[in-house]
């Protein structure tokens, strides 16, 4: 996080993005949005206005999406705000990409849980995969990121890449996912454990036992 | 009212009262860097930690826990001393130290309290964060490392400016305070950020490496550069002014000061008359008092003379001149150098009556003829506040950017003379209506239908609570208008009565704004301090003091008589502008009756009592009014930083003009 920045305002980006304006869905879209604040209150929709926005540079650039400067003054100018404002808000929030990405933005998480369950194999398979944080690898497709905490821990390692997460994963399902993702398909979201489904308990059920079949008061055991 | 106890002191406190407020009310010091009186309250520093009672058994910031009834707060525990020394020992952390090379040593939040609350010594080791430099324009340096993120200048320029430049970007410890892509901060108050920063990130870039705040003379002044008269704080360090900060007046500037005022202090040392000159063969040369003394006399010009009182004189300066004049037999007065010619025997009229503290529980504003924001942007931070508060404003004139929801009706200035309906309704319905006629609405004679609206919706009342409430105000830009309209520096026609008299000689008391071409067959005398137009237009020049450099009492625009003082004396061979018209009393041979600066006041107040004392004149009842406004209303001022000639002389504010309003872009030198 500590390296996020802003892409430079230069005369190439006003000329790139200046004149974004909402796709015909999005404008309906955003509409929808806006129409959830109360009336007064329409800058509330700033955070999911700024989230449509980078989809929709993603969907024009092919890749996960990020906000250029031009783009976040035209949310601010939409949402009537001063524009200051909406910067605040997309540097504060690691969501929101600051600078181009990749078509997968893969962010590793790499916090005390996942680390234990082998999250610095993961980071060094992505490595040998030429990704490197803060550039997009060569062929365009890869993004990387050692993110915090993800929520996750249940089923650690983790990987979130772009809208989903992938779970329960080593170095080979790791290879396994992001092979399939750069052929173009859509791999199973998720745990990547065979027979796991969600986050329930790994194998068998270890404690909370005699609560399997219906409720039990365990305070008279503690 | 609840009933708090503060250290085993039992006090009431207002209600809405936060608990610092009450442990301060108890003559309890809190240290705190994020909280500011002005300001909403932010909570983010957690300086303010006290141990409150009943609540969770931890300290609380005191600065945004509302007091209630029964607390117990203590400020002297155990758990108070090692949270403050714990809250200082993080803010230390990523605060480099470098107080010996930082500007703000000596008048520094952090270095005062880590002193009276921290620890002592440091136990961190580590690597501390560093934040390059922000630009902000050429007022405001920054040195972002140091800063603490206190968010007061984010919040001052949201809340008070209203211009929302400035923001704090990113997260965590990677948050840094900015401006949007390093804009420079272009508000007329941008500057009032570096007296609300407690560290020394934003600090003042023409004042850099200057002086010690130590070695500094503090003088109490008024500021020139308006009509609010702010109340300054004098800054010299031996014979020259270094800087004018604000001092606290709720009246008047609260605690805000306009860049204008604030940064004309380099003018002061600029383009300085410093020596008599005299014109020969249609060119100034140089000469010495005992020249131009008798130059001035052979002029011999009877009761043939007239005074024009410039923007920034005092009323002393006034005073010895008119009584000069009058000994001469004239009465040929004038303040209003551009010629305008309202009618100013009644003072009520032409004075902003509501006040400026008033006009804040305004709930219906009309402003006819005024750029409130370059004319006097501590009363526009006023209308902001009235505005806050659901008033409804109304504007006669181009459109300028007020910074609240206003209304523009036009450019006309006969709209004035019938109101649209909703404007009239809306001020007819307001229990607190106010209009303000500015500079440019007196040109275009909105006075009278000014008047004539005020009286017919009662403008002047008495407010359910008993108050009395008057809602007609003219709002003036010179620091010296009000006091030269008490004198009587005015006639009727304005300064076309001088100009039809042809006097043989012209006394220019600082007056640079005149057009001299009108006085072609008189003999200009200027008396001033700066080599600005009036200088230029001149045939003798006797050297005067600036503003700074002698006691005087000015007169703001509500009427309010204010004392400033001397705090270094006028360059080379300048005098105080009062010894200089008692010698050429002298010269003319006879005796205006004063002849130390004391019996000139007490002259002064023997003619006019409302310069006995500081405070409100009171200039009676309104008159009726009448008559009709007419013509396109154009602002004055076209340039909000070069308003007088102090300004003018000012490098910083011919920067701040050709940077902030013309887009020239200032190449830094590379360091």
């Amino acid at each position: 996080m500590a390296d996020r920045h802003l892409e430079p305002d230069t005369p190439e980006l006003r000329a790139r993005w200046g004149n974004f304006a909402w796709t015909e869905a999005n404008a309906a879209q955003a509409k929808v949005v806006v129409a959830r604040y109360p009336e007064g209150r329409q800058r509330s929709a700033v955070m999911p206005l700024l989230d449509l926005a980078q989809r929709q540079v993603g969907a024009e650039t092919n890749t996960q999406g990020w906000l250029p400067i031009p783009v976040m003054e035209y949310v601010a100018s939409y949402l009537d705000m001063p524009i200051i404002r909406v910067v605040e808000v997309a540097t504060f929030y690691t969501m929101y990409n600051l600078v181009p990405v990749g078509k997968f933005h893969v962010q590793v998480c790499g916090t005390t849980p996942c680390m234990l369950r082998g999250s610095d194999d993961l980071i060094a398979a992505c490595h040998k995969r030429g990704m490197k944080a803060g550039h997009i690898s060569a062929d365009g497709l890869w993004s990387f990121t050692e993110v915090e905490c993800m929520g996750n821990c249940a089923s650690a390692p983790m990987v979130q890449i772009n809208d989903d997460n992938y779970e329960d994963l080593t170095v080979e399902r790791l290879d396994k996912v992001l092979d399939a993702l750069a052929r173009g398909e859509t791999p199973k979201a998720g745990t990547q454990e065979p027979g796991r489904h969600t986050v329930e308990p790994a194998g068998a059920l270890s404690n909370l036992t005699a609560m399997v079949g219906d409720n039990h008061d365990y305070r008279g055991e503690w | 009212m609840p009933k708090v106890t503060v250290d085993g002191v039992e006090l009431e406190v207002p209600a809405g009262a936060t608990v610092l407020q009450a442990c301060e009310l108890a003559g309890k010091e809190i240290p705190r860097f994020c909280y500011h009186e002005r300001l909403s309250i932010a909570g983010n520093c957690r300086m303010c930690l006290v141990e409150v009672k009943p609540g969770p058994p931890k300290p609380q910031a005191s600065c945004a826990l509302p007091a209630a009834d029964g607390q117990v707060i203590r400020t002297d525990s155990e758990m108070v001393k090692k949270a403050r020394e714990g809250v200082m020992e993080f803010l230390l952390i990523n605060h480099p130290l470098d107080c010996p090379i930082c500007d703000q040593g000596g008048e520094c939040d952090l270095q005062d309290q880590s002193v009276a609350y921290g620890r002592g010594s440091s136990r961190y080791h580590e690597h501390k964060r560093a934040v390059t430099e922000k630009y902000m324009g050429p007022l405001i340096k920054t040195t972002m490392t140091r800063c603490i993120q206190c968010t007061r200048c984010v919040r001052f320029s949201e809340e008070i400016a209203g211009v929302d430049e400035i923001g704090a970007l990113y997260r965590g410890e990677n948050m840094q305070i900015s401006t949007y892509l390093e804009k420079a901060s272009t508000h007329e108050l941008s500057a009032n950020v570096i007296d609300l920063c407690p560290v020394g990130a934003l600090t003042s870039r023409p004042y850099a490496f200057e002086a010690r705040p130590w070695e500094l003379k503090k003088t109490l002044g008024i500021d020139v550069s308006d009509a609010c008269g702010a109340n300054i704080r004098i800054d010299a360090r031996g014979r020259e002014v270094l800087r004018f900060l604000p001092r606290n007046n709720d009246d008047v500037n609260e605690e805000w000061l306009s860049d204008k005022g604030r940064y004309q202090a380099d003018g002061l040392t600029r383009r300085r008359l410093d020596r008599p000159w005299i014109r020969r063969d249609g060119k100034l040369v140089a000469a010495s008092w005992e020249e131009v003394l008798p130059a001035v006399a052979s002029i011999n010009p009877g009761s043939s003379i007239a005074a024009i009182a410039g923007d920034l004189v005092d009323v002393e300066t006034m005073y010895a001149a008119k009584k000069l004049l009058a000994e001469l037999g004239s009465h040929l007065l004038e303040g209003r150098q551009t010629g305008m010619a309202y009618a100013a025997d009644n003072l009520a009229a032409v004075n902003f009556n509501t006040t400026f503290a008033g006009i804040e529980t305004a709930d219906a504003i009309l402003i006819v003829g005024s750029h409130i924001r370059n004319e006097a942007p501590l009363l526009n931070v006023r209308l902001r506040k009235a505005a806050k508060q659901g008033a409804k404003v109304f504007i006669i004139g181009p459109v300028w950017d007020p910074t609240y929801k206003a209304e523009f009706l036009g450019t006309d200035a006969a709209i004035l003379n019938k109101l649209p309906q909703h404007v009239w309704d809306a001020l007819a319905h307001a229990k607190r209506p106010a209009i303000i006629v500015g500079g440019a609405g007196l040109a275009r004679g909105a006075l009278e239908p000014a008047l004539a609206v005020s009286n017919q919706l009662g403008f002047v009342r008495t407010l359910e609570d008993g108050s009395a409430w008057n809602g007609f105000n003219v709002l003036h830009m010179a620091a010296s208008r009000m006091g030269g309209l008490m004198l009587g520096y005015a006639q009727k026609g304005g300064i076309a009565d001088l100009v039809a008299a042809a006097p043989k000689l012209v006394l220019s008391l600082g007056a640079d704004e005149v057009d001299y071409s009108k006085f072609a067959g008189s003999m200009v005398v200027y008396i001033g301090h700066h080599g600005d137009k009036g200088a230029h237009a001149a045939d003798i020049i006797l050297p005067g003091a600036a503003f700074t450099e002698k006691d005087g009492i000015f007169v703001n625009t509500e009427g309010r008589v204010q004392f400033s003082e001397r705090a270094v004396f006028a360059p080379g061979q300048a005098r105080e502008d009062w010894t200089i018209l008692r010698a050429l009393a002298d010269a003319f041979g006879v005796n205006v009756g004063f002849d130390s600066f004391q019996q000139l006041r007490t002259s002064l107040v023997a003619d006019f009592t409302a310069f006995a004392e500081e405070g409100l004149v009171d200039y009676g009842a309104l008159p009726a009014g009448g008559g009709e406004a007419s013509g396109e209303i154009v602002y004055p001022i076209a340039d909000f930083y070069l308003t007088n000639p102090i300004a003018r002389a000012s490098a910083t504010l011919q920067r701040c003009s050709a940077e902030l309003l013309h887009g020239e872009i200032q190449a830094e030198a590379a360091e």
